[in-house]
């Protein structure tokens, strides 16, 4: 019996989903999630199963790369099932849109997947109500599932949702409009500290990672990609790089067609029976190449053109009242540039997959973002349709962004095809510092003038940067609605007049996201220009940035001609200005703002920023000895992320989004000279240690009821210019350019 | 052909003398809990114990560890409860995960050395394992309350 294609639940799904964004009758067989589905007896949807003997399937269709949606989306449907925890297994889905989007990044797992994974599960607890009130011959009313089993509220009647999986099985899917969902009150594991569904298998070692996948008969491939993005193989001798032991064969890969995308690189790959002899061999190739178009990019040089371009007038993207009458009027102006260079994600785990290709099917063990894309660009890679491509999701040693960029994937995919066996790319960790797709490097632009009290009457902001489109489409330079949304074209600053300009950049190098995206030098130029003007206007800076947002309200930014994509729709999600303020307020509060007693040489910092729909306030305080050395005695961060499932792991994003922003601010830095990046490993390109890292982080959630926001990101843009506003309150050095590293601060 | 003692196991090698230590655990011998990090021991995943001290496996050739004793977090503990496992499951440190092995093997060396611990110890003793997660805050509090235990 094929449950999950009966109609009843195609109706659920696509209440659930929205038409069309569930493909009827997309099989793909055999598959961890499926298999387990199939076995079964009642599965209502394609997220959850319950087996005779009482375990419950759900099925994980987000990837786990440590913000703890493996578990956290489960759990929700789990909760409103009436699920024992401790009875529930977890199923890793494989790449199908069936399941809706797949694209674990951007901070939606929780927020985008909420009320599906309620709906599955009130579905699936009425209908054991009803199974068990046929049985019973009673009303449903009074039929009530509690932790696993169905009660009969006037008897001490009860059935396991084992018992009664089979009848249930033969019910239809109640609609939408009849489902009743359990009250907050009523949450079981939703706002309580669950831990992660791994976490015993993590401590233990077994936890398997890309890394970790394993086929029999696999061979392990390490590919020399061209030094220079866009270069090509022109010849290559590999007649020392066989002779090293266990090496069996040389496969050069195609450079791509331009525009790039998710394309592998080309390059020559070494096939050896262990990753040592891959890596070793792989050095002792003579490849000759042709460097290609990017060969010309330095980029101290181009630093200086985005610089060029951010003090001239750009594109306007967004404009109230005018500014330049505003600024002729000002008592006094002020300006500032910043700068943030490129940065790589440098996830612990580099790029890793194993693929088999045989019989027209590609089967992959990918800890991919995004297994959806992994199988378009497995199936562009190597010819076939993308049904055929089984895309199995593992844990991920970190993504960041970085591994929603399925290159890595098809490389494997493609040398499976050729050798006709299963084939490991591991990349070394150079690999991944000098292939990454880099953060981009930003110039930008601040003006304001100010009235005889030091507030603003006029402000204008430029942002100048290589676009992420710019690796997907052809001659594309200047910034997307999307980046200039991340925190430039949306602050909710309360300025008569003020305008949002945007130069044009040509890019170099594959551009990409990385956690919390454009927000980061937006939120650094933002959150650090209004801290300027405070201690030029000899304001505290919480207070002058509380008068800079202004009162209370939501902000129209249609009406100051803004193509404003926001993150989710806009009146569910609508740029609140009060709820900005209130963890400003309840950060200055809790970290003692002003009224804590410092030693010599610390000083506090606060920055403020909406991104991912999540409001966050953070205070740092920096020490700077004598010797200008900087440590972080404490942060504390104020979250309203809205409506959260777990406060412990919100708690841990929070504080892993103040080591990741500590990183980027004191230490990230990728430079390229004549087209090849600098740096390599974590010698030269260094993240933060635990002797670097903020002593303590405290993280104070907002409670609330209104939409799930995002977590996994937003703790990451205001903690540069927090930092950078502490260091200029202890030093009187103002902290421009990123990263701190290198400038004298004493 | 070498002799290696791995977790009080004998296992012999007839590969490449040269391999390292972390490439032989994770490819022939299937020992796949030590992770692959950076390759140049400088970011600590790969970290193993010889003759009970932390070392990086990934810099070790194979041919060094001959006549050593061998510990990965397959032979921590016979149980699987030392109790630094016990202190990371009690303050749920890992978020990804890839390191938190690495970390494990290393504050169980440090542990051996520093009983009890102070902020310092753990800076000096932790600062090779890198955790681009930033669990570092849970890493140290979980140390400290593994010494608690132990004493």
């Amino acid at each position: 019996m094929n449950r999950i294609e009966n109609s009843s639940r195609r109706s659920f799904l696509r209440q659930a989903f929205g038409a069309g964004a569930f493909v009827l009758g997309a099989r793909i067989l055999p598959t961890p999630a499926f298999a387990a589905l199939e076995t079964a007896t009642f599965s209502p949807n394609v997220f959850v199963g319950i087996k005779s003997d009482g375990t419950v399937l759900i099925v994980a269709h987000r990837s786990e790369m440590g913000t703890s949606s493996r578990t956290m989306v489960p759990l929700i449907l789990a909760d409103e099932m009436e699920a024992d925890w401790k009875r529930v297994k977890i199923e890793q889905a494989i790449g199908d849109e069936k399941y809706g989007d797949q694209n674990t990044d951007g901070s939606h797992s929780v927020r985008d997947f909420w009320s599906v994974m309620q709906e599955c599960g009130a579905s699936a607890r009425q209908m054991l109500e009803q199974a068990a009130a046929n049985q019973w011959k009673v009303p449903v009313s009074e039929c009530k599932a509690t932790l696993h089993q169905v009660v009969h509220t006037t008897s001490s009647k009860k059935l396991g949702f084992g018992e009664l999986a089979a009848a249930a099985a033969k019910l239809p899917v109640p609609d939408k409009s009849k489902l009743v969902f359990k009250k907050k009150a009523e949450y079981r594991y939703i706002g309580k500290d669950i831990p992660v569904y791994d976490l015993a298998d993590i401590t233990h070692g077994k936890a398997v990672f890309g890394m970790d996948a394993k086929v029999d008969g696999m061979v392990y491939a390490s590919i020399e990609h061209p030094p220079v993005f866009g270069g090509k193989v022109m010849s290559f001798d590999d007649k020392e790089a066989l002779q090293v032991k266990g090496v069996s064969r040389t496969v050069e890969i195609p450079a791509f067609k331009p525009p790039h995308g998710f394309q592998p690189l080309g390059g020559v790959a070494v096939i050896a029976d262990n990753t040592w002899a891959a890596f070793q061999s792989r050095k002792k190739l003579k490849i000759t190449w042709d460097p290609g178009p990017n060969a010309s990019y330095t980029s101290s040089e181009y630093k200086k053109q985005l610089q060029a371009t951010a003090r001239k007038p750009g594109t306007v993207v967004r404009n109230v009242g005018d500014v330049d009458k505003g600024f002729a009027g000002a008592a006094k102006t002020m300006e500032a540039e910043y700068y943030v260079p490129h940065l790589a994600h440098a996830p612990m785990e580099p790029m890793v997959t194993v693929a088999d290709f045989r019989d027209g099917k590609c089967t992959l063990w990918a800890p991919t973002q995004n297994p959806q894309a992994v199988q378009d660009t497995v199936a562009a890679a190597v010819g076939i349709d993308k049904k055929n491509v089984i895309c199995n999701v593992t844990l991920l040693g970190g993504g960041f962004g970085r591994k929603s960029k399925p290159d890595y994937c098809a490389e494997a995919a493609i040398l499976s095809k050729q050798l006709g066996k299963p084939v490991k790319v591991v990349w070394t960790r150079e690999d991944d510092i000098h292939f990454d797709y880099y953060h981009a490097v930003a110039a930008l632009y601040m003006k304001a003038g100010v009235d005889q009290k030091g507030k603003p009457v006029a402000w204008l902001q430029r942002s100048v940067f290589p676009s992420i489109f710019s690796t997907f489409a052809p001659g594309v330079k200047a910034g997307s609605a999307a980046e200039l949304g991340m925190g430039f074209t949306d602050t909710p600053y309360d300025i008569p007049n003020h305008r949002v300009e945007n130069g044009e950049a040509v890019n170099h190098v594959r551009i990409g996201w990385l956690r919390s995206v454009a927000n980061i030098y937006h939120a650094f130029a933002v959150c650090s220009f209004a801290d300027e003007l405070a201690n030029a206007a000899g304001r505290d800076s919480k207070d002058y940035l509380l008068e800079l947002i202004g009162p209370p309200r939501l902000v129209d930014l249609k009406a100051q001609g803004v193509d404003y994509p926001n993150m989710g729709p806009i009146e569910k999600y609508p740029v609140d200005a009060g709820r900005l303020r209130k963890v400003i307020e309840l950060v200055a509060e809790k970290s003692g703002w002003g009224k804590r007693k410092l030693p010599k040489g610390h000083a506090l910092g606060i920055a403020a920023h909406r991104s991912f729909l999540s409001y966050i306030a953070t205070v740092v305080e920096v020490a700077v000895s004598p010797d200008g050395k900087i440590s972080i005695p404490r942060v504390d961060t104020a979250v309203d992320a809205g409506m959260i499932v777990s406060p412990d792991r919100v708690r841990s994003q929070f504080e892993g989004a103040a080591v990741f922003g500590a990183s980027l601010a004191l230490m990230g830095e990728i430079t390229a000279t004549a087209g090849k990046i600098d740096q390599s490993n974590f010698n030269n390109y260094p993240v933060l240690r635990m002797s670097e890292a903020p002593l303590e982080t405290h993280v104070y959630i907002v409670e609330t009821d209104q939409p799930p926001a995002g977590v996994g990101e937003p703790g990451v843009p205001p903690f540069a210019p927090a930092l950078c506003n502490a260091i200029f309150k202890a030093t009187g050095k103002r902290i421009r350019e990123l990263p701190i590293k290198g400038q004298k601060l004493v | 052909m070498i002799t290696l003692k791995i977790n009080g196991a004998q296992r012999q090698f007839d590969g490449d003398p040269d391999m390292p230590l972390l490439w032989y655990l994770r490819d022939v011998a299937g020992l796949t809990g030590s992770k692959f990090g950076c390759g140049i021991g400088q970011c600590g995943a790969c970290t193993v114990h010889q003759d009970g001290v932390a070392i990086r496996s990934c810099v070790t050739p194979v041919r060094t560890a001959v006549g050593k004793e061998i510990t990965t977090i397959e032979g921590l503990s016979g149980s699987g409860d030392h109790p630094l496992q016990k202190a990371w499951a009690a303050l749920n440190v890992p978020q990804c995960g890839y390191c938190q092995v690495g970390q494990i093997m290393q504050a169980a060396s440090l542990l051996k050395t520093k009983p009890k611990p102070t902020d310092k110890d753990i800076d000096d003793g932790m600062s090779g394992n890198i955790c681009r997660c930033g669990t570092y805050q849970r890493i140290r509090a979980a140390i400290h309350m593994a010494a608690k235990e132990k004493a």
